[in-house]
């Protein structure tokens, strides 16, 4: 793969990472015990919890689909997840990210078989050192497939982008919104399917050219075949019973 | 939000149209339809234009307000965009507060033009640490007849683009009216405008309609503006890249947003980019003159 690097200042990355190195990652299912579906994905210092409940009886009755259930996503940042509080519950950024999030994973699940029904995934960062969207998508796609959700494919999520000139992957808090000089910062949430490699999420802010957003794509998807590894593994490691 | 109820014949019709390269409303499918804009809407702000793409319509104005910086920028003021889907314009809006969709838009809008560098937020501040100059965009939606966001970006930008400076009353601590002359600090050649293109039948289809949106897989939404020919830092070196003043023929991407379930394979991608790439090329000069008409 062609790497873009020694072009401008950001030539070393701040931990020491190479530019298209994903931070480590671990993953587990069954966290949550009285959740149908539950798993928390880690990736360097953030942390991403989610929860399936459902399917379950939509209400009030008017949201319901005679045809399939509805999946309704709700992400949210933990107020201690970061240096300044956070104040709880749902702002513009929460409701954003929820919406997209939701996007990605209805495109994979299969819920004809749940008419009137909501399948409610709750995505929660208790701590957030950048990447929390994509780390909340990685959970949330294990805790659906921990439920037994009916799904065509899974999703797996990771942040690349530009730091001045240089193409990075999974960027750390310090390369997403501490990073101003020059060119600054490019960061791009991308989400692919498993089977097909389509992309279910794209999110894009900075400055970059066509053709290196092109590249970041190709590797995006190099990095999403690390992290289907870690969520299948962590599939695998279910007991059936969720308590240590 | 009730749901906009569409025949299965329709949908089968515009997808079979789309499928031969054809549109109902006999457009391309890379055609936008005609752009109008009007001036003037409400005296008492900054600026407040009415901008139209066919019978898709919404009003934007700016507001500026004294502020006090973020402790991150202390020397730079602040960009807000907001965005209203009001009743008025759509049977699928409701009254209240922004719904995800209001919320969805003005992001997506806010960031395309924040991170491009168009406004020049350094000048924007009056006293480093104490006061800067908070600048509002506000879009209303009038009429809904497809592709609100693409409408709703461009009239950020003319608002932007047209409005007046306040004049800032140092010994009141005030705001004393607008300068005659002199509008809000920009960078003209950085300007980025959002596209958007949804997947619709097996067609990539740019600026759609009302039917078209609603019956589509997924749509892409791609801002780009123009390019800087900065002097590059060197090693070691801090702080933003020095500007020539002059820009590349080639487009930027400063913002992009994947909507809907739908997923984008390669071979969309590449049609997108190209698509987004040739447009941007043509409409880029157009868009200027009415930002800065």
């Amino acid at each position: 793969m062609m790497m873009v690097t020694n072009k401008g200042i950001y030539i070393k990355r701040n931990d020491g990472r190479k530019m298209d190195e994903v931070r480590p990652m671990t993953a587990k299912v069954g966290i949550v015990p009285s959740a149908d579906g539950s798993a928390i994905f880690e990736t360097g210092k953030t942390k991403a919890i989610a929860v399936v409940r459902g399917p379950r009886t939509l209400h009030p009755q008017h949201l319901q689909n005679a045809q399939a259930g509805v999946l309704r996503v709700n992400y949210g940042m933990m107020p201690f997840s970061v240096e300044d509080r956070i104040r709880p519950g749902p702002n513009r950024r929460s409701e954003e990210i929820s919406k997209v999030t939701e996007w990605a994973l209805s495109s994979v699940v299969d819920l004809s078989e749940f008419p009137n029904t909501v399948i409610d995934v709750f995505v929660q960062i208790p701590q957030a050192d950048a990447g929390t969207r994509v780390a909340g998508i990685n959970a949330a796609a294990m805790a659906l497939a921990h439920a037994g959700i009916p799904m065509k494919e899974m999703v797996s999520a990771i942040g690349v982008g530009k730091i001045d000139k240089t193409l990075v992957v999974d960027l750390d808090k310090y390369e997403d919104s501490e990073f101003h000089d020059a060119e600054g910062s490019t960061d791009i949430p991308m989400v692919f399917t498993s089977r097909g490699k389509e992309i279910a999420l794209l999110q894009l802010d900075g400055k970059i050219s066509v053709d290196e957003f092109k590249e970041t794509i190709k590797m995006a998807k190099k990095a999403c075949e690390d992290i289907l590894k870690v969520q299948m593994d962590a599939l695998k490691n279910v007991t059936g019973e969720d308590d240590e | 939000m009730s749901d906009y109820i569409m025949p299965n014949l329709q949908r089968e019709k515009i997808e079979s149209y789309l499928n031969e390269g054809k549109r109902l409303d006999g457009r391309k499918v890379d055609e936008y339809r005609k752009l109008v804009v009007e001036d003037g809407v409400s005296k008492n702000s900054a600026s407040a234009v009415r901008v139209k793409f066919g019978k898709t319509e919404v009003l934007a104005g700016v507001h500026l307000a004294l502020a006090t910086p973020y402790p991150d920028s202390p020397d730079a003021g602040t960009f807000m965009t907001s965005a209203e889907l009001h009743p008025m314009a759509s049977q699928q809006f409701d009254i209240g507060r922004p719904g995800i969709n209001a919320i969805e838009l003005a992001r997506v809008i806010d960031r395309g033009i924040r991170e491009s560098g168009f406004i020049d937020m350094k000048k924007l501040c009056i006293k480093e640490g104490e006061k800067v100059w908070q600048v509002f965009v506000d879009i209303v939606a009038i009429n809904d007849d497809g592709n609100i966001l693409d409408v709703a970006g461009l009239a950020a930008l003319i608002a932007l683009g047209r409005a007046r400076m306040p004049i800032y009353n140092e010994k009141e601590d005030k705001v004393d009216g607008y300068s005659e002359k002199e509008g809000i600090p920009l960078e003209k050649d950085v300007l980025s405008f959002s596209m958007t293109f949804h997947k619709v039948g097996n067609a990539i289809v740019a600026d759609v309609g009302k039917e078209e949106e609603e019956i589509s897989k997924f749509r892409l939404t791609i801002a780009m503006g123009g390019t800087p020919l900065d002097t590059p830092l060197d090693k070691g070196q801090t702080g933003r890249a020095n500007r020539t003043g002059q820009v590349s023929g080639k487009p930027r991407i400063t913002a992009m947003q994947k909507g809907k379930a739908g997923t984008i394979s390669d071979k969309d991608m590449e049609t997108i980019l190209k698509l987004a790439e040739s447009k941007w090329a043509e409409m880029f000069p157009k868009v200027k003159e009415y930002v800065f008409g």
